[in-house]
This record gives C-alpha cells, structure tokens and sequence, in this order.
C-alpha cells in the first residue's frame, strides 16, 4: 500500500465515515424534537449538568477575557489618546467573538468529553446494544435530551461571558486607564445597540448567540456521535474522548469563520 | 420459531460462523455449548438483529430478520427479551428504574400495571428489597438476576440467554436455570441459551448443540451428550482428558 493510500484508509475514510454519522445524527436529532415534552426532566437534567455546572468557570474565564481584550487593546488606544473607545471594542469583541468563542471552548472542554464518555462507557458496556435490543429508541432516549440541553444553555452561559467580560473590560477601564465607569457604560451600551437590519435585536448581541447556539448543538452533536461509536474498552473511551474534544474545537473554529463573514459582512 | 439456515458470517479473514443450520419450534430451549470463540454469541446476536449473516438465511417466526426494515426489526424485538453475558444494566437507573425501562419506554402502560410487572418479576428472581440499589451497589450475580428481570418483565415470546448462570453461585444458578425452564413448560416461550455449563444445559435444554470453530458439530437431546462418541465434543465436556 502505497503512503496515499494508507493515509486515505487511516485518516481520511474513518474522519469522513465519523462526519458523515454526525450529520446523519444531527439530522436524525432535529427530526426528534417532537419528543421533547417526554423527555422534559431528562433535558433539564443536562441543562443543569451542562449549564449550570459550567456556569463557575464560564464566568471566571470571561472576566479574565474582558480585562485581557481592555487591557492589550486599551494601551495601544491610549498611545492615541484613544482610550475611551475601550467600551465600544470591549463589548464588541466580547459580544460578537470572544463570549461565544470562549463559553464554546469550555463546552467542548467539559461538556462534549463527559457526553463521549458516558456514551463511549455504554455502548463499550453493551449499554446502548440493551436498549437497541429493548426497542428504546437511543436518538430519543439519550442523544436528544443532550443535544437540546446544550444548545439551549450555550446562549445563556455566552451571555453571562459577555456580561461578566463586559465587566472585566471596566475594571482595566477604570483602574488602569484612568476612565470614568460611567462613560465606560455608556459607551458599552451604544456599541451594543445598533439594531440589525434582518432581526430588531442589537446586532452584535444576536450574532454572538446565534453562533453560540450552533456551537451548542455542534459541540452536543460531536460528543453524542463519537460516544455511540465508541469501541475498544477503557482505551477506545479515552481515545473517543478525545477526538470529540479536538472535532469539536475544529468545528468551532471553522464555523466561527464561516459565520462570521455570513453575519458580519 | 426459531430458524438458521446455512448462515456463514465472518469478522475480516476471521470466519466465525461456517454454515450454521438449526431450527427451534414454538415452545422449545435449544441449548448452544462450545468453547469461547466458538461463534455461539455472534449467532444470538444475528438471532436478534444485532448482526447481519453474510450468507444464510435467520427466520424468527418466518420473518427473516436481516431483510426487516428498522421499524419492523423494532416491533419483532418486542416479542423477545435478550439477557446480557455482563448484564448490561443503564448504570444511572436503580433497579427498579431498570426493569420498568422497556415498559416505559415500549408501551403505553399505566404506572400501577408497570408498577405489578416490576414487582412480580422481581418476586420471581428473588429481588425485593433491591429496588432501590443502583447497578455498582449490588454483586454481579444480582446484575445477572435484575438482567434476567429485564428481559422477562415485557413478557417475551422468545428469549435469549447468553450465559445465564455465570457469576452466580450453584444455589442461584440452579434457581435460575428453573426459572428458565418453567418459562418454556408453563408459558411455552422459545428460547436459545448459550452456556458452557452442563449443568444448565441439562436443566434447561429439549435439544442441545454444541459448537466447535463456527460448525455446530452436534445436537441431541442433552442427556445423551455425555454418552456421545464425538471426540471433539467429549474433549470439551471434560470427558476425554489427552
């Protein structure tokens, strides 16, 4: 076998076989949310392990966001006389970039690695073959509560990184660029109302959580796909594990741009 | 009924089964012994639409499971209940939560009737008092039971059992094996057991075939195998020593 070969049977073929199943499970999950009203406690179940789990280290590391963005780009504004203009950019960048792009990045980090390892852990356990074998439906029963859970709380945890990033930008405005909180405030606030053209909403807000609400859902989709096709004992769930981490960051990274130039251009 | 015709199935260079061929009627235990790798377990497995034969014919009650479609392979699956070599129970449900599962899930029976089934079958495995305990709380013996539970608390017309008495002490064992035994006598359920004890096969089986390198190289009725002039067979029973 020659090297381009081999390198299509190992690496191209099982990553397009792997996306291929995860488009067919995001599919699949999206032709399931008529079943939402019966799997209500599971879904706020993973709301809960989801969201509110995460909320801690979403907030401490949007704070630290906020005060890295005012703090870089606001001593480069002040060589101008410029710092005032911190608000505007500071919320901006949280806003449309950095808050879903961070809060994403932790979701992938702990969410989408315990779904691939929970899921991984069942169905190298017979789990999953049970439940096929019980005729329980596993898109309805497992995937679609964790699917839906993350891609309801992705929004809502960009928002506190947003908020809290927001505030981070005021403490930098405040206690090293000499600005009055107020005037950071107002500026934070004007940057963040101009309205969209397509929807009536401040546009750089409902850009930032349209893609964190693609993210969620691309994030939630990685982990329950790579999870069910787990194999190989204790090994193969490390392994799954970490593959849905690395394909959910890439994802991330690759939809971020695309949807980026789709919202922004 | 339960039916395989010349069912061949390999796993790469790897032939597991090499043309497989038995029929169960309505009613009756076919005991499957060999030794491990003997293709016993991938042959349940086609039993139920887990794998697909690569040559051959799998007829449960004249359906032939691998051209069933998925909604269909689902409706057949309910007719049957499967008990796990290691179990398989969902690690976040007690088991109580367990055992209801396929009733929740499956059919659209009221809370009191789930609630009778559960407890009936729980009775009848020797549970009660464990409703509460979650899989990593209990011995693997009482996994087994609580497996065995689950496959019989849908009321099965058909089951398959992949090592019933593993992990179970002699007393249990042979509980179970009596269990197994009064679901074919009383209820007339089909049924095909995979074990590697002589025991259960003489206690649960009408016929019994043993397996060697994917060939099923004999069937009888099981009291007769310890007479059997197979040496491979005599081999692996233990009756033969080199």
């Amino acid at each position: 076998m020659n090297p381009v070969t081999r390198i299509g049977a190992r690496v191209i073929r099982p990553a397009l076989d792997q996306a291929g199943y995860g488009l067919w499970l995001a599919g699949r999950t999206l032709m399931l949310l008529g079943h939402v009203p019966r799997r209500a406690r599971a879904l706020l179940d993973y709301m809960h392990a989801a969201g509110v789990r995460t909320a801690p280290v979403v907030v401490f590391v949007g704070f630290f966001m906020g005060m890295i963005v005012a703090l870089q780009v606001g001593l480069e504004l002040s060589r101008y006389g410029q710092q005032e203009s911190i608000g505007i950019l500071v919320a901006v960048t949280m806003a449309r970039e950095m808050g879903p792009f961070v809060t994403s990045i932790i979701l992938a980090a702990s969410v989408a690695s315990s779904m691939a390892a929970e899921l991984g852990t069942m169905k190298v356990q017979e789990e999953i073959t049970a439940l096929e074998v019980m005729s329980v439906d596993v898109g309805s029963y497992l995937v679609l509560p964790r699917v839906l859970g993350l891609t309801l709380m992705a929004p809502i945890l960009t928002l506190m990184a947003d908020a809290v990033g927001i505030l981070g930008g005021g403490v930098i405005a405040v206690t090293q660029l000499q600005l009055d909180f107020q005037n950071y405030l107002y500026n934070v606030r004007e940057a963040l109302s101009r309205v969209g053209d397509l929807v009536p909403v401040p546009s750089d807000l409902y850009a930032g959580l349209l893609k964190s609400l693609v993210f969620g859902f691309a994030i939630a989709v990685t982990g329950c796909a790579a999870g069910l096709r787990a194999k190989g004992g204790a090994r193969g769930v490390g392994e799954t594990t970490r593959a849905a981490v690395r394909t959910s960051v890439i994802l991330i990274i690759v939809l971020n741009f695309f949807m980026g130039k789709l919202l922004h251009h | 009924m339960i039916e395989l015709r010349d069912v061949h199935k390999s796993f790469g260079a790897q032939k597991v089964l090499d043309g497989v061929s038995f029929l169960v009627p309505e009613g009756q235990s076919l005991v499957i012994m060999g030794p491990s790798g003997s293709g016993k377990s991938v042959m349940l497995k086609h039993l139920i639409g887990l794998l697909r034969p690569d040559r051959g014919e799998v007829l449960v009650d004249g359906h032939s499971v691998p051209d069933l479609s998925a909604g269909e392979l689902s409706e057949l699956r309910r007719e049957m209940g499967y008990l796990f070599q290691h179990s398989a129970l969902i690690n976040w449900l007690n088991v109580f939560e367990n055992m209801a599962l396929p009733l929740r899930e499956t059919t659209a029976l009221d809370k009191a009737t789930v609630d009778a089934r559960v407890d009936k079958v729980l009775h009848l495995v020797g549970l009660e008092g464990a409703e509460k305990k979650f899989p990593s709380e209990i011995s693997g013996g009482m996994q087994k039971r609580v497996g065995l539970a689950r496959a019989l608390v849908t009321e099965p017309r058909i089951l398959l059992y992949d090592e019933p008495e593993a992990g179970l002490d002699p007393e249990m064992s042979a509980k179970i094996n009596r269990v197994i035994r009064n679901l074919n006598t009383e209820l007339g359920i089909t049924s095909v057991t995979v074990t590697h004890s002589i025991a259960c096969a003489l206690a649960v089986g009408d016929q019994l075939a043993v397996f060697d390198r994917g060939r099923m190289i004999y069937a009888d009725e099981p009291r007769r195998v310890l007479d059997c002039d197979n040496e491979r067979v005599q081999e692996f029973l233990g009756v033969k020593m080199d």
